[in-house]
This record gives C-alpha cells, sequence and structure tokens, in this order.
C-alpha cells in the first residue's frame, strides 16, 4: 500500500482550491510530481509543495493508494473531488466541497466538515466524525442534480438543507440538522438520528427523510398514512414507533416521512385521521 | 494607416458573385481597398477559405431577460469557465455566456456583427448597456412592439401615420434597428388569462387581432422606410399543428410587398412548424411551410435549430415559457414590462430519445433543406432557446454533408426518424451557401449595406477559415470542417486581426447600429404630445426620462431611413 501524506506547513488565510488532491490523481505519479501539482490559493496560482510537506510511507507496489492529511485543512476545499478509488483520511478538519462528485472510495475526516460534502456524489463513502455544514450530499446551486449514489454519515450534526435534490444513496446525521433536509429528493434516504428544526421534505417527490428526535412540524402539504413500528435503514433495522407521512403533494411526491412518535407528542393530533 | 493583404485565399462572397476564387484581399483603414502599398502587413490564406464576417440576424445576446437566465442558471455557468488570458477577461458559459464570453466565442467563430431580436422597450436602456460590454463584434437591437398598448390602441383607432411617428420616436428613443413582433396581442392576452391561437381572435379589452397588428405594423415598416422587414415570432408558437398559423402569418402580409422586396422575417420557424393535434402525434411542417416560401418573394425565415443538449430557453412569449415550463417541470421565471411586453425563461434539455425534440431537431434541417433558394433562409439556433450559438459550425456541417446528417439521425428517437423526411433529403450546401446563409443574405435581409461582403469600400470584416477546398470535401470530411468553422485561422474586424488561430488577440469595441427614421416634423410633434399625456397615465417612468441619448453608447452608429410620413 502506498500511503501520501500531505502536512499543512502554514497558517492559511484565504481559501485554498485543489481540483487534484485524490488517490487517482496522485496514483502513478513520483512524489515530485505530487509537489508539482498546481492549486489555488486565493486568486494565486502555486504549487502543492506551498502549502503541505508531502511525504510518503509504507511504499509498497501495491495499487491502492491512501491520502493522508495532518493539520488544519479547514480553508481547504474540493479535497477528494471527482474521487474515483482508495481512501482520504483527514486528521482535523476538512474545508468545502469534500469529496464533491467522488464515484468511488473512501473519505474519513476525524474533525469537522464544511459546507457541500459529498455534494453531486455518485458512488463511494465519506464519514465525519465532527460536525458537518450545510448542503450535505446536495446539488450545486440551481442544479436538479444531487447525490446520486453512496453512502454519507455525520456523527455530529449537518446545517440546512441536506440531501438537497438527491437522487439516491443514504445520508446518516447521528446528531441533529438543520431546515429543509431532503428538499426535492426524489430517492434514496436521509435518516437523522436526532432533532430536526423543520420543513423536512420540502418539495420532495421520492425517497425517505427519518427523523428519530424533534419536529417543530410537519409541512402541512404531508398526508398522514399510518403509523409503523420500525424502518428499515439498510440492514439496520430502526425501532420506532413512526408516523409516516406521503408528501409533497404540493409537487404530486411520493416521498415518505418518518418521525419519530415518543419524541413528538404534539403530533397526536394526527392520529385522529388514521384510519 | 493600418494594412493588409490576405493573400492567396479561396474567397466566396455571393453578394459579388465570387464563388471559390483564388485571390487576394486588400484592406485599408479599416475598409476593403483595390490595393494596398507594399507596407502591408501579409497574411497568406494559401489553402484556406475567405469569407465576408459572419452576421447573425437573431441571437438573445443581450438586455433584461438574458441577464433574467444568467440569474436564473448558476448550474449554467458552473460547467463552463473561461479563464483570463492577458487579452481576453474571465467569463462563464454555456448557454447564456457573460458579456465578454459572447464577443470571443462569436469572433472565434469568424462572427462579427450579432442583432439581438427582442428587447423591452423600457429596459433597452440595460440592453445598450450590456451591448456596450459585448467586445469586438458589432451589433443591434430590436424592440418589440406586438403587445404594445400604445400601438393597438393607434391601430384600432386606425391612426396609422400617428402609431409610425410613435414607432419612429421608439426606436430612436430605444436607439432600436427594426420592428420585433413576438406573438402579436398574444402576451397582452395571456395576461388576461387567455390564450390567443389564431389570428383572427381578438386581444381583450383592445378589440384588435394578431392579423391587424401584424398588418399595421408591416405597412408602418414600409412607411418607415426601414432597411429591414418585421421580424416577427408568430401566434401558437410551440403548440401542435401551429404550421398552419405560420403560413397564414406569412400570408396575412403577402398584398403589401412590392417589387419582390420581402416585407416579413418569420423567425425560429421550427417552433412553430409542427403539424399533429397532440404531443404524441406531432409532426414535421416544413415541407408545407418550405413550399410556401418557394412559391412566395415576400417572406424570409430561419429555423432556429434544434441542437441536442442543456440550454436555456429565453423568449418575449410568456405564454410560451409558462406552457414549457408546466411540460418540462424544470423553473422558470416570468417578467413583464408595463404594458409593453413580457417575457419568460425555462432551462430545457433537448434529448435524441424524446420523440418530440427529435422532431423539432429534423423541422429545422428540413426546412433548411427544402427552402430551394438560400436567399430566403438563414442560419440560426435561436440562441439560446434551440441551442448556444457555439454549435453553429455543427449545423454547417449538417447541412453540408449527409453523412453528418445521417450519423445523428441513426441515434434520435426511433419514431421521430420514421415520421421524419429527412433521412430521404439528398441536398448538400455547398461553401457558398453556407457563406449565403451566415453572412450575405442576412446582410441583405437587414439592410447592411457595407456588411456581408468584400466589394471595395465595405467594411473589412473578414473571416479566414483553414478549409483546404483542393483537399477537403466536406461532404465527407466534415469532422475538420466543423473544427475549422469553430476557430477561425483569422478573424478581422475593421481591417483588425482580432483572431489568429482561434485565439482571441485583440478586442476593440464594436458599433451598435441603430435607425433613425425621419417623419414629417408637425406629425412628429402632434403625436409625442399625445404621446407625454399617455407617459403620465401608464408609465413609472417620465418621457423625458425614457429615451436613451446616443451618448449613452460606447460607440454608435445611426443609420437613417426616409420616411414617407
Amino acid at each position: 500500500m502506498r500511503e501520501i501524506v500531505l502536512t499543512v506547513k502554514r497558517a492559511l488565510n484565504v481559501p485554498v482550491e485543489c481540483l487534484e488532491v485524490s488517490p487517482n490523481s496522485f496514483s502513478g505519479k513520483s512524489l515530485d510530481q505530487i509537489r508539482g501539482i498546481e492549486i489555488w490559493e486565493g486568486n494565486r496560482r502555486c504549487r502543492l509543495n506551498d502549502i503541505f510537506q508531502v511525504e510518503e510511507e509504507n511504499s509498497s507496489a501495491s495499487d491502492e493508494l491512501t491520502v493522508g492529511i495532518v493539520g488544519e485543512a479547514s480553508r481547504i476545499r474540493k479535497i477528494g473531488y471527482r474521487m474515483t478509488e482508495g481512501s482520504i483520511a483527514i486528521e482535523g478538519d476538512a474545508g468545502m466541497y469534500l469529496g464533491e462528485q467522488m464515484s468511488a472510495g473512501s473519505i474519513i475526516v476525524n474533525g469537522d466538515a464544511g459546507a457541500w460534502l459529498g455534494s453531486r456524489m455518485k458512488g463511494g463513502a465519506i464519514e465525519v466524525k465532527g460536525n458537518a455544514g450545510n448542503f450535505v450530499g446536495s446539488s450545486y446551486r440551481g442544479s436538479t442534480k444531487g447525490m446520486k449514489r453512496g453512502t454519507i454519515i455525520v456523527h455530529g450534526n449537518a446545517g440546512t438543507e441536506v440531501g438537497c435534490w438527491m437522487r439516491n444513496g443514504t445520508i446518516r446525521i447521528k446528531g441533529s440538522c438543520g431546515t429543509f433536509p431532503g428538499m426535492h429528493m426524489n430517492n434514496g434516504t436521509i435518516y437523522i438520528e436526532k432533532d430536526c428544526s423543520g420543513r423536512a421534505g420540502a418539495q420532495m417527490t421520492g425517497g425517505r427523510v427519518i427523523i428519530g428526535g424533534y419536529v417543530p412540524a410537519v409541512l402541512p402539504s404531508f398526508n398522514i398514512e399510518e403509523v409503523r413500528e420500525r424502518v428499515k435503514v439498510g440492514e439496520e433495522k430502526i425501532p420506532g414507533p413512526f408516523y409516516v407521512f406521503t408528501g409533497d403533494l404540493n409537487e404530486n411526491g411520493n416521498g415518505k416521512l418518518f418521525i419519530n412518535v415518543a419524541k413528538n407528542p404534539h403530533l397526536k393530533w394526527c392520529e385522529e385521521y388514521l384510519e | 494607416m493600418t494594412e493588409l493583404l490576405i493573400r492567396n485565399g479561396t474567397v466566396f462572397d455571393p453578394l459579388n458573385r465570387i464563388r471559390g476564387e483564388k485571390m487576394d484581399l486588400a484592406v485599408r483603414d479599416g475598409r476593403i481597398a483595390e490595393s494596398v502599398s507594399s507596407r502591408a502587413k501579409i497574411i497568406d490564406a494559401s489553402g484556406m477559405v475567405v469569407m465576408p464576417g459572419g452576421v447573425d440576424i437573431h441571437s438573445h445576446i443581450a438586455g433584461s431577460k438574458v441577464n433574467s437566465g444568467r440569474i436564473l442558471r448558476p448550474e449554467d455557468h458552473e460547467k463552463d469557465v473561461e479563464e483570463r488570458t492577458s487579452i481576453t477577461r474571465a467569463g462563464v458559459g454555456y448557454s447564456i455566456p457573460s458579456t465578454f464570453t459572447t464577443g470571443y466565442r462569436y469572433a472565434r467563430m469568424g462572427y462579427t456583427t450579432v442583432f439581438e431580436p427582442a428587447t423591452p422597450p423600457l429596459k433597452t436602456r440595460h440592453t445598450h448597456e450590456e451591448l456596450d460590454q459585448i467586445p469586438i463584434i458589432d451589433k443591434a437591437c430590436f424592440p418589440l412592439f406586438g403587445n404594445n398598448w400604445f400601438v393597438m390602441e393607434y391601430l384600432k383607432e386606425g391612426k396609422l401615420e400617428e402609431c409610425a411617428a410613435y414607432i419612429a420616436w421608439m426606436l430612436n428613443a430605444t436607439k432600436g434597428y427594426a420592428i420585433k413582433i413576438v406573438d402579436p396581442g398574444g402576451v397582452e392576452a395571456w395576461g388576461w388569462g387567455r390564450y390567443l391561437k389564431r389570428l383572427d381572435e381578438e386581444v381583450p379589452h383592445f378589440a384588435i387581432t394578431p392579423r391587424e397588428i401584424l398588418r399595421g405594423l408591416c405597412k408602418i415598416n414600409k412607411l418607415l422606410g426601414m432597411p429591414h422587414a418585421i421580424h416577427v415570432h408568430t401566434n401558437n408558437l410551440g403548440n401542435p399543428g401551429n404550421y398552419l398559423t405560420t403560413i397564414e402569418t406569412m400570408d396575412c402580409v403577402a398584398d403589401l410587398a412590392s417589387s419582390g422586396k420581402p416585407v416579413i422575417h418569420v423567425t425560429h420557424v421550427q417552433f412553430c412548424g409542427f403539424t399533429g393535434n397532440s404531443w404524441l402525434n406531432v409532426g414535421s411542417g416544413a415541407p408545407e411551410i418550405a413550399e410556401y416560401v418557394n412559391k412566395h418573394d415576400h417572406v424570409t425565415v430561419d429555423p432556429g435549430q434544434v441542437v441536442f443538449g442543456d440550454t436555456t430557453t429565453m423568449t418575449a412569449d410568456g405564454p410560451f415559457q409558462f406552457l414549457l415550463h408546466k411540460l418540462s417541470g424544470n423553473k422558470w421565471v416570468n417578467v413583464d414590462v408595463e404594458g409593453e411586453t413580457g417575457a419568460g425563461i425555462v432551462p430545457f434539455r433537448y434529448r435524441r430519445s424524446n420523440y418530440v425534440n427529435a422532431v423539432q431537431w429534423g423541422i429545422g434541417l428540413e426546412l433548411m433543406l427544402l427552402v430551394k433558394d438560400p436567399w430566403k433562409i438563414y442560419l440560426t439556433t435561436d440562441h439560446p432557446n434551440a441551442g448556444p450559438f457555439t454549435s453553429y459550425p455543427k449545423v454547417m456541417t449538417w447541412l453540408m454533408s449527409k453523412d453528418a446528417r445521417a450519423r445523428v439521425l441513426a441515434r434520435i428517437n426511433k419514431n421521430a426518424r420514421r415520421r421524419l423526411d429527412l433521412g430521404g433529403i439528398e441536398r448538400e450546401y455547398t461553401l457558398e451557401e453556407i457563406a449565403i446563409v451566415t453572412r450575405a443574405g442576412t446582410s441583405k435581409s437587414l439592410g447592411l449595406k457595407k456588411k456581408g461582403h468584400l466589394g471595395v469600400g465595405a467594411d473589412a470584416d473578414i473571416a479566414v477559415y483553414s478549409i483546404d477546398v483542393a483537399s477537403i470535401d466536406p461532404s465527407r470530411d466534415y469532422e475538420d470542417v466543423r473544427k475549422a468553422l469553430a476557430k477561425a485561422a483569422y478573424t478581422i474586424k475593421n481591417g483588425e486581426i482580432v483572431v489568429k488561430d482561434g485565439e482571441v488577440v485583440a478586442t476593440p469595441t464594436g458599433r451598435t447600429y441603430w435607425v433613425d427614421p425621419k417623419v414629417s416634423i408637425d406629425l412628429m410633434q402632434e403625436t409625442t404630445a399625445s404621446l407625454s399625456a399617455k407617459f403620465e397615465e401608464y408609465y413609472t417612468v417620465r418621457m423625458a426620462n425614457y429615451p436613451v441619448e446616443e451618448n449613452y453608447l460606447e460607440s454608435p452608429a445611426r443609420i437613417e431611413a426616409v420616411a414617407e410620413v
């Protein structure tokens, strides 16, 4: 296994954009070539070497390549952009657009991740041990193409619009999230283990949003269907019970919203409408 | 001053009947000259095709709706970013490029003059601000009149001369070039929740029909001595069976023609050339429309050729855009401009596999190939409605090569393929015919005396493409031809080399043409007096603040028209 470790050399005052920090763009390149990869620091073009100490560890002939990032990287954007293989391990925080358009491989972040985590991803897996910003697994602004496949797991909290325009795949937030999870989504699963600030599933046409904690309200464009004892996410059975809503009826949608019954006593009035 | 000598090029100059002759072209002080001194810079064009610079008759490149489209579509820009160079500025594409990028991309294809075909009069100041920011190319804009309250009132009352004076005032006030009519009366009717589908239906509250608006404006166009005919986007656009409306629109002004000069230009006919009575059995009305155009000299057309892929549709036809928004489920914005006109914008993807889109693709090409006289039809994609202007080279290869068409035809929806006559059409455009539909014909139609040809005294707007006619057969080597057309070897604008080997090397400022029809002083005074009362009643702006002053434009070029009234 080949492991390339990038250590941030100095404090970064402006965003750094790297379109070529991923196992697939490093593979087949010598250490010097990697050091020479072009990146942008603010509006200045520079080399990977100017910002990172680039070193290689455990060199062996295996194809599998791992990229490690050490140091304060919260201003470094687009790590793992269009990644197709291998893995990336980030010691601390990561900046915006982590794993954007990635199609395979895995990314692990020990700290927090910025906004647009796994935006437009087509496959692979991302795991964030800390919190994530807004627009986890969402589409680009204005576009209708969100996350297509793959898995995103966030152990902390996430911001607003988780899985906006999501087309498939799984997002699991172990903490809470902001407003509008699953906005415009048409397939896939979003599982929020704790609370949500509201407006879950706005304009969704398909897919599932599961909320294990408190929600202030359900949008009026959703219909109560049933109460279900448990719901399956992947292989795991999540114990409920859950209120199941369908919507968004404004969009003729057939999305499913699962809301934990025990944590939301204020939604008890819905039960009147159950047959 | 500056002199150029373009040597040994194979010149296509249809207006001067030069059909691929090897000759030298002399350029002095921005004009084509008889000869130049020995100090002239020499461009070796041997093995290359030399044509006048391209003239685009219909391309939405500037104005408030183009800008709304930009705001609506960040995802369109994100995928197509151009870095700055030492000469050019940074910019974005794709279907609605930023102003600078628009100029660069046109120049790279050898185009030097582009007409923005729809500007709401009230917002034309914005249009001119954007046009001024488009480098290199010459440009102009057509103000919209087809749903203007004052026009409809004048015409209803039969005040043709006053209406002519009003339009003359408006063209002067907006620095516009021609009378554009979009869905005459239809946009106004839609404001009241109705669709006008026929030429003889009445516009609510105005008691006037689209036919009367068209005929009235056509007469006025002639009274004012305008260089271009009325530029018409028909009623009922985008509905199955609308080819009949299109033919009816062409025919309704047939009797107003004299001396064989076209009096109506019907634009993006592909969108109004559908047969059938529902989306399930839509077919091509191109053969019928082409037959009409072949038999009549008073009409010219352009196809608005569909190019498969992602684009942004934008037109002053709000009702049609609403329909498209409902059909596609895509986002949209709608603009209404104080009783003058409206507009709508919807992103759209034309798919090969989609029956209707594939038929649309076929209609444009059938029309281009079935209209026999290339002087009556001009190449457009109605940028960005049916495809971005950057796909012109691709469309040109479809026209020049049956093989190129067949390759796409083999991949489109099979029901559409069966339905279209396109497979059986053998015609292939020659380079001369391409020069007609992209420059000579358009210049002639727009009444630009110094554009579209390479005679002595013409503007030195020249495109040089590396197509060696001795070894390249456009019918077979269409890929090479497409590449050559997309990246001109040289583009010369006003005698200055602006593009070399497909790269922009200079960014001069282009002119903005506008037409100033001179009507009699008495009539103008009388009309403006009554106009100012109307302005007080209807507008958010005072009449005195409305006009765009000539010195507001960076490089205005006034064309005086002599009116009969």
